[in-house]
This record gives structure tokens, C-alpha cells and sequence, in this order.
């Protein structure tokens, strides 16, 4: 099994939902990366996600538009953050690591040495915003073959046609964007997430998490009353946006906590298996 | 998969019928955006196969053409200039005559008419020059639109003039002081307000990139270019033109030029790249000439790239020619063979502004410049029966403040 759905499988028996941060690797240097990651892990993370950095990121807010300036000004690499992973995995071989980010440094390594490259450094699951499921048919196979998982995007205004795409070739989680708009956005309707959710989980037994517009610890407790996964990105990255890089980690870490004591909290239904 | 410049077994200008149904031209283009643009892509391309088929729809925008724009715009023979370089014959098709003095004019009616057979009542708009931009806020004017225009605060600066244009013309500019604050930013902001609005919003894109169908409807927009050409030169010159002659930044002149022509098989369409200060130097604009294949704003094409897949910044005198990317078309028309780029430097370029108002009394944009620039090489190695046709995709009234500035004067 792997670690993603070990992750969940063990969440889903104990009635819990996974909470999942995200920041950007190499933010606010290449150098803290890994105390980051641990940082976060220790702080409750069930999984966690890492950007690649790209300077053109056009899904995105402002707030991780900024994270990816710095951590390029800082010499991040996509080479660098397979590197970072590779050595947080010596000391953590259960967190599943998933690597959020676009297409073209990808491409530019290459699939099938990028998919050699992850495997060995320990990824679990790839999500590349701008490769939806029809444009990157060789690509989710080139990493399906090593074991890591293709992760996709779903949106509230996804057709049920692509919500039927979707669910046939997703594996690991399908990532649910809560909002119209980008990344780091104002609060969401969580009543309306709800029912999307429960049209996504009609079609398929992928576990569903829900990011974009998560800003408090009410707000992710809300959310994990009903979905498999909830993921905090914009609100992490602007409290490693006014830390200095030592102490980075930390206040993100503490910053984690507080969701993370919020999604303990909350108990629900295990979802159809 | 490594993308590398596929070699091409057959010859695709033979029967040209790109882009396919997703959007492919060969192996670049398609759709490669996130999620939350899916939804309304899909909408647009629907609409936009039911307008172009659509009677009505074509009446109006030729109506609009004729009286609005004041098409077709004359092919004209630089004959001084041809006299003065001794070899080939030069043509100049005069974009630069139309209402708001450039190509963009053509693509920004076309699309807002689309916008208002969708009921979207705001457009927004990406801009360099500021040329897409003011034609944007015209038409958006003309029509009783909401208009708001992204520019990059660089570019805000370098064309201050442009940007007073769109503001009389009702329009708000945001600038935009991400990443390198030029057209790229803008384009990558304007995208995330498409994305936010999206239910009342229509996204204008300037250029024969993004995702589809934007690279196949502004070349449709723009064909009307190369479409009256067809009919203009045999009337003028007795014949087609030897070699089609247009500047490419994103593309949308040289495609709307271009286009009828795929089909004339002894027809040469050569593209002019933005070569800055020399592709040497690494500061310039010539993505075809010497970028790699890639991922960007939607589309898949050739891009300036670092070695780690990051986009580089670029570097042109002209700011409609100062982008990373450049259409899918033109990608596949280069491994294809049916077009060849080349590019020309910043010098070259301001040699040929200079040369074409004193020898012709016409003021070009620095972008058509280049154009001008590469058809002033290529002449005098041709004979004098041969016919070069140039797109003077714009006037250079725009540009009076960088040619001062190059020419060591401040106005």
C-alpha cells in the first residue's frame, strides 16, 4: 500500500479527516526546507504538500506568487527539491510528500527522468495545476509506473463530465478547489463545498480534500466534518512571509497546530470504502 | 516525455486544417490550464464555433470592419524605398491605418462582439505596448463595456501615452509590479481576475497564444489581413508576393497575414523576431530563433526557458515584441518548415524606422520596424521583378518617445 493511502485508510478507521499544509519549497531559502518539513510534520501535518517553485504561477494569489519570488531568488530548483525530500525521507519514511506545481520545470527535466528522480527521492504524489487529466495522458502514466500518484484538481465549475474524467483515473486524493479564483483567497461557503464534495464522492472512492480559502482553524474544522482532507496553504505561507529564515519553521509550525487541533477535534463518519 | 522539435514526416501545408479539435497544432498548443478555466474555455469555444457559423454573426462583424475599423486597409508600393535598395520590389500592407493605428483592432471587435452574443457585460485585457490595450478600451467603449486593462508597471512606464489613451477612453489600468513587470505579468494577472469574475467576465487576449481556442480564433480575427492580400496584390502588383513578411512577438500580425498564404505552396512566410541586442547577448525576444520547447500560459510552444524551466526574462526595444512565448502556429509552422524566423536587432530595427519615414513619409510602429528591417536586408539580394510583402502592422506615433531617447534626445 502506499504511504498516501496508508495515510488515509488509517485516518478513515479512526473517523478523522487528514490535514494537509502546503508551502512552497525553498521559501524562505533552500537551506530550511527540510527543518520546514519536519516542523510541520511534528506540528500535525498527515501529509504535506511542497510547491515547486515557478516564476510564472498563474493559478496563484499574490501570497504564494511572493513565496515563489523568494524561494527562486533564494536558488531553488525543482533538482534542489527533489533533494530536500530525498533527505527528510531518511528520517520520516511514513509522511506521504506530494509535489504541487507547473508543468513547465517538469518538462524541461523531463518525465521519465523526473519519475526515476521522485521515485528515488522518496514522492509520493505529483499535482501539476496546468496538466489536466486530457493533456497529460503519457505523463500520468510515466509516474503511475513508478508508484506515485497523479493528483487532480476539481473546481466548482467542473462539469459532471469531468467530474466523471476525473474520478476514473485519480488516484491517491483528488484535491477540490473551493472557490472561483486563485489561490489564497477570501472565506468560502462551506455549505456549498459540502454538496460538491457529495457529488464528487457519488463517482468515486478516491478520498477528496479540500484547499483555497481555508484561513482558520473554524473554517478547517468545518470542512473536516465532511471531507477526507483539508489543506492550508495561503495562511502558512504569509507566516513564513514576516519570520525571519531560523525561525520560519517554527512559527509555521505553530501557526499548523492551531488547524491541527481544530481538524483533531472534529470526528466523523467514515466514508464509504 | 523530453519535448524536442519533432521531425515532420509529411507535408502538413499541403491540406493546413490546424488547430484539431482540442486544440493541437502538431504537438504544441491545447489547454493546458488548471481546472478552475476549464469550465469557461469550454464556454467560449462553444460559443465562438457557433458565431463564426453564424450568418449574423459575420454580417456585423464585417459591418463593424468596414465602417468601424475602416478595412480593408490599403497594399501599398514602397517604391522609393525599393528604388533606393535596388533589388526586390516592396509592398506594404497598411495596418497601420486602421482606427487606433495597428493589426489589434481587427481581433478586439471581433472578440467583443463575442462577448456580447455571451452577455458577458466586463472584458478585460492584457497589454505590452499598451496597442491591444487601448484597441480593448475602444471597442469596449463602442460597445458600452465595463473594460479593465493589466499592464506591467515597466510597461506602464515606457508607454505613458497609451496608457492616457485607455483612461479617455474609459478604461481602468491596473498596473502590475509582479515578476518582471511586463506583458507576461500582465497576462498571468489578467488570467487570475478571468478566473475570479468569470461569470461576467470576458478575457480579451491580445495575441495568437494562450490556451485554446484563443491561438484559433485571434488568427481567425486577424486572417482578414492575409484574406484581402490574396485579392489586393494581383490587382496592384499583377501577382502574389515571393516572400510574406511580418514581426513576431506573440504572433497575431504574422499569423493574420500569414494565414491565407499557407496554402500559395511557392510563397515564402518569413517571421521577425525581436533580436534586442544580438541573440549573442542573451537579451532579446527571439523565442523561436533560439528557445526551447515548453509550457506557458496555456499553451504548449517554444519559450525562452533557463535551464531549470524557469521563464527568462526578455529583452526588445519594441515593448509588443518583448515576450518569452510566441503563438503555437508559428511553432508548428517552424519544425514544419512551411515558415522560417529569423531576427532582427534593436540597431537594425531603428535603422528601418528611420529609413522607411524618409524614404516613404510613413511613421512605423518599432515592431513592424522589424519587418521593415528584414525585407531591407533581403531585397537588394533579390531581382527586381521579385515582390516582397511586408505587414505593417502598425503606425509608430506610439514610439516617438523611445526613438527620441535611442537618438540621444529627450521630447
Amino acid at each position: 500500500m502506499s504511504r498516501i493511502a496508508a495515510v488515509f485508510a488509517k485516518l478513515s478507521a479512526d473517523g478523522r479527516s487528514a490535514l494537509i499544509p502546503f508551502v512552497t519549497a525553498g521559501d524562505p531559502s533552500p537551506s530550511v526546507t527540510v527543518a520546514m518539513l519536519r516542523a510541520l510534520v511534528k506540528a500535525g501535518a498527515d501529509v504535506v504538500e511542497l510547491g515547486v517553485p515557478f516564476s510564472d504561477p498563474m493559478a496563484d494569489g499574490p501570497t504564494i506568487q511572493r513565496s515563489s519570488e523568494r524561494a527562486l531568488a533564494a536558488g531553488m530548483t525543482l533538482a534542489k527539491v527533489l533533494d530536500a525530500v530525498a533527505e527528510y525521507r531518511r528520517e520520516d519514511d511514513r509522511t506521504p510528500i506530494v509535489l504541487m506545481g507547473y508543468a513547465n520545470p517538469i518538462e524541461r527535466m523531463g518525465h521519465e527522468a523526473f519519475a526515476t528522480r521522485a521515485r528515488a527521492a522518496g514522492v509520493d504524489g505529483v499535482l501539476v495545476v496546468d496538466y489536466p487529466p486530457e493533456e497529460c495522458e503519457d505523463w500520468a502514466a510515466a509516474i503511475s509506473g513508478v508508484g506515485i500518484d497523479p493528483i487532480f484538481l476539481l473546481s466548482p465549475t467542473s462539469s459532471a463530465q469531468r467530474i466523471d474524467g476525473v474520478s476514473r483515473i485519480a488516484k491517491g486524493y483528488i484535491y477540490y478547489v473551493s472557490l472561483k479564483g486563485v489561490s489564497g483567497a477570501s472565506n468560502i461557503d462551506t455549505t456549498d463545498v459540502e454538496a460538491a464534495i457529495a457529488r464528487i464522492r457519488a463517482k468515486t472512492n478516491v478520498p477528496v480534500g479540500v484547499g483555497f480559502g481555508i484561513r482558520d482553524a473554524a473554517t478547517a474544522a468545518r470542512i473536516a466534518g465532511f471531507a477526507d482532507a483539508v489543506v492550508v496553504g495561503s495562511r502558512l505561507v504569509e507566516e513564513i512571509e514576516r519570520s525571519s529564515p531560523d525561525e520560519a519553521p517554527a512559527r509555521a509550525g505553530a501557526v499548523l497546530a492551531g488547524f491541527a487541533d481544530a481538524v483533531a477535534a472534529v470526528s466523523r463518519k467514515a466514508p464509504v470504502a | 516525455m523530453q519535448m524536442r522539435a519533432p521531425r515532420v514526416e509529411r507535408d502538413p501545408a499541403a491540406s493546413w486544417d490546424f488547430p484539431d479539435e482540442r486544440g493541437h497544432f502538431g504537438p504544441y498548443g491545447g489547454v493546458f490550464v488548471a481546472e478552475t478555466l476549464q469550465a469557461a474555455l469550454g464556454e467560449l469555444k462553444d460559443a465562438y464555433e457557433a458565431a463564426r457559423q453564424d450568418p449574423a454573426f459575420r454580417a456585423e462583424l464585417a459591418y463593424e470592419l468596414e465602417h468601424y475599423v475602416g478595412r480593408p486597409s490599403p497594399v501599398y508600393h514602397a517604391k522609393r524605398l525599393s528604388d533606393e535598395l535596388g533589388g526586390a520590389q516592396i509592398y506594404l500592407k497598411r495596418e497601420d491605418l486602421n482606427h487606433t493605428g495597428a493589426h489589434k483592432v481587427n481581433n478586439t471587435v471581433g472578440q467583443a462582439l463575442l462577448a456580447r452574443r455571451m452577455g458577458k457585460r466586463r472584458v478585460i485585457a492584457e497589454t505590452g505596448a499598451g496597442q491591444h490595450g487601448v484597441a480593448t478600451a475602444t471597442v469596449a467603449a463602442r460597445y458600452g463595456m465595463e473594460c479593465v486593462v493589466y499592464m506591467g508597471t515597466e510597461d506602464v512606464a515606457r508607454q505613458a501615452q497609451n496608457v492616457y489613451r485607455m483612461k479617455l477612453l474609459g478604461a481602468t489600468v491596473v498596473p502590475v509590479s509582479s515578476g518582471s513587470r511586463t506583458l507576461k505579468d500582465a497576462l498571468n494577472e489578467a488570467m487570475r481576475d478571468w478566473v475570479t469574475n468569470v461569470s461576467n467576465t470576458f478575457y480579451i487576449i491580445g495575441t495568437v497564444a494562450g490556451p485554446h481556442p484563443y491561438p484559433m480564433m485571434v488568427r481567425d480575427f486577424n486572417a482578414v489581413v492575409g484574406k484581402e492580400c490574396v485579392t489586393q496584390m494581383p490587382a496592384l502588383a499583377g501577382r502574389q508576393p515571393d516572400v510574406v513578411l511580418a514581426c513576431v512577438g506573440g504572433g497575431s500580425n504574422a499569423m493574420g497575414i500569414f494565414h491565407a498564404y499557407i496554402a500559395h505552396a511557392g510563397v515564402r512566410l518569413m517571421g521577425v523576431e525581436a533580436g534586442g541586442l544580438g541573440i549573442e547577448t542573451g537579451k532579446h525576444a527571439a523565442t523561436l530563433s533560439a528557445g526551447s520547447p515548453g509550457v506557458l500560459h496555456g499553451n504548449r510552444t517554444y519559450l525562452m526557458q533557463d535551464e531549470n524551466g524557469q521563464i527568462t526574462e526578455t529583452h526588445s526595444i519594441s515593448a509588443g515584441l518583448d515576450y518569452p512565448g510566441v503563438g503555437p502556429e508559428h511553432a508548428w509552422l517552424k519544425d514544419t518548415g512551411r515558415a522560417e524566423y529569423v531576427s532582427i536587432t534593436d540597431d537594425e530595427a531603428l535603422a528601418a524606422f528611420h529609413v522607411c519615414c524618409r524614404t516613404e513619409g510613413i511613421i512605423p510602429a518599432l515592431e513592424s520596424s522589424h519587418a521593415v528591417a528584414q525585407a531591407m536586408k533581403l531585397a537588394p539580394t533579390m531581382a527586381k521583378d521579385r515582390i516582397l510583402l511586408v505587414n505593417l502592422s502598425g503606425r509608430g506615433d506610439k514610439d516617438m518617445h523611445t526613438v527620441a531617447t535611442a537618438s540621444g534626445l529627450s521630447l
